[in-house]
């Protein structure tokens, strides 16, 4: 492994160490060591909004704390999702009194531990909601969207919350802004390499060359298949017409595109997916608003990007225009 | 009635967290294969802290059962965490008050324990999980003490099952969990969670046995104590 880690065991204390480190203006570490939390947090008289997943996604999660954010999240191992015990911290670090939103992806694992940490939350008196994202199209059909994970479009949903709560919004109105949040939301992978955990040592999945595997998820998990890898305008074709043949959106509709590396592809290649995105999303009669080209939500050092469209309305417009700070690029 | 002392039993619970760390290289293989690799590795770290933890304490079974069950729970997240974490809590809650563990004992612990995991889970029985080793040698160890078989050799058929089951998952399509996004690409490779499943099972199975051998020799059928 040609990478930077001092020792494999030790790669996500690390990662949050000389993060905050970076950003101690906007963040600080709770008496957990997998807890970041906003700086000023807990905001008193504001909902809180947090959130929790594995590491090697960096910039998410942590990187979305700050001002009009995030509040907390709960760090998990590489790939792993934080304890029951961090995703408990994070609430109580980010309660301000009225309630905490918790915004996650749809895995096994946050399932669990942010099922156990409302069992813990009970008796600390502090009200807690939770919003599952689904946004990713190929993870499974349509009509079992509750199946589908969660992926980049989580982004959108913590600013949206996170702009909701800091404009006064209710538990109730932060909840619901971020569901319509998600639910407006598709997103699609494609890999064209494989990322390798620290502690593993070696890939734990293959991608041949001159091949791209299209609806790969965030960990590798298996696309819905794997072909020659095209010119990229075919591939931002091929991924722009499975976000939105899921997504029936009338002519007219405006729309935020964002576009993810995965870890190991340059930005230049973004942009160049983004050329035929643009056209292709004007062919259907769509119009965008907004436009995210970056790192968001990385898989290691996997080669491939995301592409999340998401569908506005009034309220989701005024909500992504909120001025946020945080580490991260958005 | 043959039974062993819960307060002499916590030793079993450094053994399980022995084997675990021994096998960790080969579970983080298995779970490569239809998984992401970790669960060698995050089992082997939440093991061996509860380990730490106990070594030297000489703590009864139950209370070693619960110290490891906090461990997983608060320190070692992912889905394993949570699911082994509720399973040896809920063994431990079993054992609370409990001098003398004998074979009923010991299957309301494993049925507790199976509860617990479901209570947090979805899983059932073929969807190619730990649930595929645990509930089958729940049954057969239920069955053989039903049968009038004695504890220890009902701790045999537990562990029987428990591999059988294991190796069945060979077969299944995994429904739950990070696998089941491989479908049937999931079949032919065993599942991880079912494989430290069967690894725990026939440590704690030998254990109790070992415990059984070295108790007090069985009174004569038919007395009275």
């Amino acid at each position: 492994m040609q990478r930077f880690i001092n020792n494999p065991d030790l790669v996500v204390d690390d990662t949050v160490r000389g993060f905050v480190k970076a950003h101690s203006d906007l963040v600080k570490l709770a008496d957990n060591p997998r807890v970041v939390a906003y700086a000023q947090a807990p905001v008193q008289g504001k909902v809180g909004v947090i959130t929790g997943g594995g590491s090697g996604h960096e910039p998410a999660f942590i990187g979305y704390v700050g001002r009009n954010m995030l509040d907390a999240v709960a760090v998990g191992e590489i790939f792993s999702s934080p304890t029951a015990k961090s995703f408990h911290d994070a609430i109580k670090i980010a309660n301000g009194g009225r309630g905490v939103v918790c915004l996650y992806g749809n895995y096994a694992g946050d399932n669990m531990n942010v099922k156990m940490a409302i069992k813990l939350v009970a008796k600390d008196d502090i009200e807690v909601q939770t919003v599952v994202a689904n946004d990713d199209v190929c993870s499974a059909p349509l009509d079992e969207r509750e199946k589908r994970r969660g992926v980049a479009g989580e982004i959108l949903m913590w600013k949206v919350g996170g702009a909701k709560a800091a404009l006064g919004g209710s538990l109730e109105e932060v909840r619901a802004a971020a569901q319509k949040a998600i639910d407006n939301c598709r997103s699609i992978g494609v890999g064209l390499g494989p990322c390798t955990l620290p502690a593993v040592g070696h890939p734990n999945f293959s991608i041949e060359p001159g091949k791209m595997e299209v609806g790969i998820g965030h960990h590798g998990e298996p696309g819905t298949r794997v072909e020659p890898l095209k010119p990229a305008a075919d591939v931002a074709r091929e991924m722009t017409k499975a976000v939105l043949d899921d997504h029936d959106l009338p002519a007219g509709t405006e729309v935020a595109v964002l576009i993810s590396g995965l870890g190991a592809t340059p930005t230049n290649e973004l942009y160049i997916l983004n050329d035929t995105v643009e056209e292709e999303v004007r062919a259907r009669g769509l119009k965008v608003a907004r436009t995210y080209i970056g790192n968001f939500f990385t898989s290691l050092e996997m080669v491939g990007a995301t592409l999340t469209i998401m569908a506005l309305d009034g309220e989701l417009k005024e909500l992504l225009a909120v001025d946020v700070a945080c580490p991260a690029p958005l | 009635m043959e039974s062993f002392s819960n307060a002499d039993g916590g030793d079993i619970v450094l053994e399980i967290a022995r084997r675990i760390v021994e096998n960790r290289a080969y579970l983080s293989d298995i779970d490569g294969l239809i998984g992401d690799g970790d669960h060698g590795v995050n089992m082997a770290k939440g093991f061996s802290l509860a380990a730490e933890r106990l070594r030297g304490k000489a703590q009864p079974l139950g209370a070693s059962l619960g110290t490891l069950g906090d461990v997983l729970m608060t320190e070692i997240g992912g889905s394993m965490g949570p699911l082994y974490g509720v399973m040896f809590s809920g063994f431990a809650d079993t054992l609370k008050e409990v001098q003398d563990i004998d074979a009923a004992v010991f299957e309301r612990m494993l049925r507790n324990g199976l509860e617990e995991v479901q209570s947090i889970g979805d899983a059932k029985v073929g969807d190619k999980t730990l649930i595929d080793a645990y509930a089958p040698a729940l049954q057969a160890f239920s069955a053989a003490t039903a049968n009038g078989e004695r504890f220890g050799d009902a701790l045999d058929a537990l562990v029987a099952a428990a591999e059988k089951g294991r190796d069945g998952t060979v077969d299944l399509v995994a429904k739950i969990g990070r696998a089941s996004r491989l479908g049937e690409r999931s079949r032919g490779v065993l599942d991880p969670g079912a494989a430290s499943c069967a690894i725990i099972l026939r440590a704690f199975a030998e254990g109790a046995k070992a415990k059984l051998d070295s108790s007090e020799p069985r009174k004569p059928d038919g007395a009275q104590s």
